[in-house]
């Protein structure tokens, strides 16, 4: 009888595929929700830092709090707004990858807004005099912070990253964890282990922490690099 | 030297001048009263104990910081004209290559690509920062981070050039390397408004001194007149080495 360690090598090394296949709807996923968080985030958080407006205080309080966001939440709150009841019922997203694509755009965007509101802001106040010197308002020093912030700012985004493929709640409400369309790695753990099919559970898991291993050694090696290359 | 070829722009932007300027925090009054007009072609070294408001008013005058009492205008109705660039204390070069550094105010002003290239390359000929070319600014060394920064300022054309302790952190022969740009810069016609601790830099520089002294404007006039026979108290002591404050 072969223990859910080899089990889980063999699939791995067969390449099993329904293990693919759940491995790349997970990385869709979550990388459109980090691009998507991207764009909205970046300008966001970089525009929160260089403007000054009554309510702003809330707004940063605000948003550091929703890092801390349960997922669950994250994903019942789309599920309120999805639902065929709710307000954008009609839409019928509930148990597609959009909704968890939704779901975890929700949860990274908190981390991405105060993070770039944090970089940018300490580097509008080492750059503010100079780049008006040079001739660059508010609104032009935006592009070039998020520029010079650049390392810092990837570090974080990569973090953004490790938060949306590790979590479960939000993509389990909203997905559904429907094999072949909205089962990632981590319902799809969640699923194996407690039917006892711990072989394709384990495999799942060496997966998911080889991703975020390598996600973060490559966010340290640029790092590394960036500090060697740029000062 | 020759300093009185004067620029052969269409228009110039100078004489600056500074009525009554006054900048205060609360009511603490950094600098109060300034009455002071900058000649095109000269070169001006604002000097005087630290604290005497001398960062302030180069400051007011780039347009960087706005007076709370008195006004500056240019001769050029502009309130804040471009052909103006400011070499600050401690200037902040931006997290890319030396090539970028020198693109970017250009690029703010509206230069096209082709033209820029140009610019850029000629300043880096001009300052022998071809080596350097792509190399990250931050990376480079105190010296050549201040050959970069007069680089910048100079690419921008400008006609008037503030520099504030433009060779604060810099070892003797770095220092040397500054202020000979300084004096070509002169010589190409660009007026220099500069502030210096260092008197014997002062000495080598100035053609005009202002005194500034617990953020008045104690005296102005040619430097010579100023280093011979100062004609206040605080301006003797300050030569004389005595610590005034």
């Amino acid at each position: 009888m072969d223990g859910p360690f080899s089990i889980a090598i063999g699939l791995i090394a067969s390449g099993d595929p329904a293990l693919t296949g759940t491995i790349a709807l997970s990385l869709k996923v979550t990388l459109t929700a980090v691009s998507i968080a991207c764009l909205i985030g970046l300008p966001l958080g970089a525009g929160l830092a260089l403007a000054r407006f009554p309510g702003r205080g809330a707004i940063v309080v605000a948003s550091n709090a929703l890092m801390g966001l349960p997922p669950v939440v994250a994903g019942l709150l789309v599920y309120l707004l999805l639902s065929r009841s709710g307000p954008l019922g009609d839409l019928a997203l509930l148990f597609t990858p959009t909704a968890m694509v939704i779901a975890q755009t929700i949860l990274i965007l908190p981390i991405v807004i105060s993070l770039t509101r944090s970089v940018v802001e300490d580097l509008w106040s080492e750059y503010r005099e100079q780049l008006r010197s040079l001739g660059a308002g508010r609104l032009r020093a935006v592009p070039t912070l998020l520029w010079d912030g650049r390392v810092s700012l990837v570090t974080g985004i990569l973090a953004g990253f490790g938060r949306a493929s590790a979590e479960v709640g939000a993509v389990l409400i909203v997905g559904g964890n429907i094999a072949g369309q909205t089962r990632t790695m981590t319902t799809a753990i969640t699923l194996e282990t407690s039917r006892g099919n711990l072989g394709l559970a384990v495999a799942l898991g060496i997966i998911l922490l080889l991703i975020t291993l390598s996600l973060n050694a490559a966010a340290w090696g640029l790092a590394q690099s960036a500090r060697g290359r740029l000062g | 030297m020759k300093v009185d070829k004067v620029i052969a722009s269409a228009t110039t932007i100078l004489p600056l001048r500074l009525t009554g300027v006054g900048y205060s925090v609360g009511k603490t009054e950094l600098l109060d009263g300034i009455d002071l007009t900058v000649n095109a072609g000269r070169r001006l070294v604002v000097m005087g104990p630290n604290g005497a408001g001398k960062s302030l008013l180069l400051r007011l005058c780039h347009g960087l910081i706005a007076p709370t009492s008195g006004s500056i205008s240019w001769q050029a109705q502009d309130p804040r004209p471009a052909a103006q660039a400011m070499v600050l204390q401690r200037p902040v070069l931006l997290r890319r290559s030396v090539r970028a550094n020198l693109d970017y105010p250009l690029a703010l002003a509206g230069y096209a690509r082709a033209a820029r290239d140009e610019m850029v390359q000629k300043t880096l000929t001009r300052f022998g920062l071809i080596p350097l070319a792509e190399r990250p600014a931050r990376l480079l060394s105190g010296g050549e981070q201040q050959r970069l920064a007069l680089a910048r300022a100079w690419a921008m054309r400008p006609q008037v050039l503030f520099l504030d302790e433009p060779s604060a952190a810099l070892d003797p022969s770095a220092t040397r390397a500054i202020e000979d740009l300084i004096c070509q810069f002169s010589a190409e016609g660009i007026t220099i408004v500069m502030t210096s601790h260092d008197l014997f830099q002062a000495r080598r520089l100035a053609q005009d001194v202002a005194f500034l002294h617990r953020g008045r404007l104690i005296e102005h006039g040619p430097a010579a007149r100023f280093f011979d026979a100062p004609q206040t108290p605080e301006a003797r002591d300050f030569l004389g080495g005595e610590l005034i404050w």
